[in-house]
């Protein structure tokens, strides 16, 4: 029997659950190893030669190459491993986060400073039964 | 005997930590999440804890997807704050509490909570921003540290019922623990946040205030709301909050609430911050 997913019908997110878990191993390895200021060197030094030496698959590696983290986390990254890439470019979560949902940074900033993003409609997914 | 005495809850937002690093808390964004933390630092300072038990979320710092721990406690000497990727936070170097750390892993484990002891590991965010929060910028912590990381990055985390419960086994634990020693207990993380896709920026003002309520009032009930209403009223990484849980399970049933403070936007987060207080523990 599947593993129930009460969470599948929340719009705009992904929870990072045994399948992205094993779908994601090696990407979020990868962004693991950022930690160390020596391969976070290397990586800047060659992006892709870098990302070679991992096991990971092509769509895994174009996500990061172009910095697409709604790419990469349906590749099966997860945010807290993806905050090392955008760590390494010196890009705060504030403005790494406003790139995932389609609104410019300043947009996005402003949404903030006026309370958020807004609960109502944004329960459920719009073709779910609960909406 | 060894007593719980207090209970912290406070938002571990890395932004705060690096508006204090790079000297910006005067910012006009900053000032007002600082300023919900000036009581918590005088009221810290006449406390004077000797020790921390401090529960946070590891973010993919110590533990990789190598080891996911559901629950793992600090037993070591001492702990280095984590390069998270931009470098080490220039903030002290953790000192634990090992002889308390192996008590309590002992009696919790044998209360039946299986808890992974670690005796190496770094501490990322999640456990100096709280501290930088609440003791601002000194030379040395001014006192011991146990950290106890909960898995809340891997789904599934515990549930709050489990979170709770083992609250309640922790105060069992620190209370049979032989020496004079004034413990607080710091839930830490949340609150209603989204990092991740396009919902990320999500706030549910309404339901992190009711959500303060009923851990202060309402805590036994509060303790079985389910995994799936923290996604979806206060985001992907609002389910941190079950980590209140376990603050508020090892307190008495009835508390006094010293301090309150709920602000919005700190980065992508809602900033929520209480003092609670057991009321049998004054002398």
């Amino acid at each position: 029997m599947a593993l129930e997913k009460p969470y599948a019908d929340v719009p705009g997110t992904i929870i990072f659950d045994a399948d992205m878990s094993r779908k994601g191993y090696h990407l979020n390895q990868f962004c693991m190893s950022l930690m160390k200021a020596e391969n976070r060197a290397k990586f800047k030094a060659d992006e892709r030669a870098f990302l070679d030496q991992w096991p990971m698959n092509e769509e895994q590696k174009q996500g990061v190459l172009t910095r697409d983290y709604n790419r990469m986390m349906a590749a099966g990254g997860n945010i807290y491993f993806l905050a090392k890439i955008f760590s390494t470019d010196g890009i705060s979560f504030q403005d790494a986060a406003s790139t995932m949902t389609g609104m410019t940074v300043d947009e996005y900033k402003q949404m903030m400073l006026n309370g958020g993003r807004s609960i109502e409609g944004n329960r459920y997914k719009e073709n779910s039964n609960n909406g | 005997m060894a007593r719980i005495t207090a209970g912290v809850t406070t938002s571990h937002v890395p932004a705060i930590g690096a508006a204090l690093d790079n000297g910006r808390s005067a910012d006009d964004y900053w000032k007002p999440v600082f300023a919900g933390y000036e009581f918590s630092k005088e009221w810290i300072k006449a406390e004077k804890p000797d020790v921390i038990f401090l529960v946070y979320n590891d973010h993919a710092s110590a533990f990789s997807l190598d080891l996911i721990p559901t629950f793992a406690i600090g037993v070591g000497e001492r702990y280095e704050p984590a390069d998270e990727g931009w470098g080490r936070r220039p903030v002290p170097t953790v000192e634990g509490h090992p002889e308390l750390a192996w008590h309590i892993a002992q009696s919790v484990i044998q209360s039946n909570f299986d808890l992974t002891m670690v005796n190496r590991m770094d501490v990322d965010h999640g456990l100096t921003v709280p501290l930088s929060l609440m003791f601002g910028q000194p030379d040395a912590w001014p006192c011991k540290v146990i950290p106890f990381a909960v898995n809340v990055v891997q789904y599934p985390p515990p549930s709050g019922r489990r979170c709770y419960e083992l609250g309640k086994a922790l105060r069992k634990a620190v209370e049979s623990f032989d020496a004079d020693l004034n413990v607080q207990i710091w839930g830490t993380g949340g609150m209603s946040h989204q990092l991740q896709g396009p919902r990320a920026g999500l706030i549910n003002a309404e339901f992190d205030n009711q959500f303060l309520d009923r851990l202060i009032n309402d805590a036994e009930s509060l303790s079985h709301v389910p995994h799936i209403d923290y996604v979806r009223e206060a985001g992907s990484e609002g389910i941190e909050l079950v980590m209140w849980l376990i603050m508020r399970g090892a307190l008495e049933d009835r508390v006094n609430c010293l301090h309150r403070f709920y602000h919005v936007p700190a980065s992508n987060t809602a900033v929520g911050h209480l003092i609670l207080e057991n009321t049998g523990n004054r002398t």
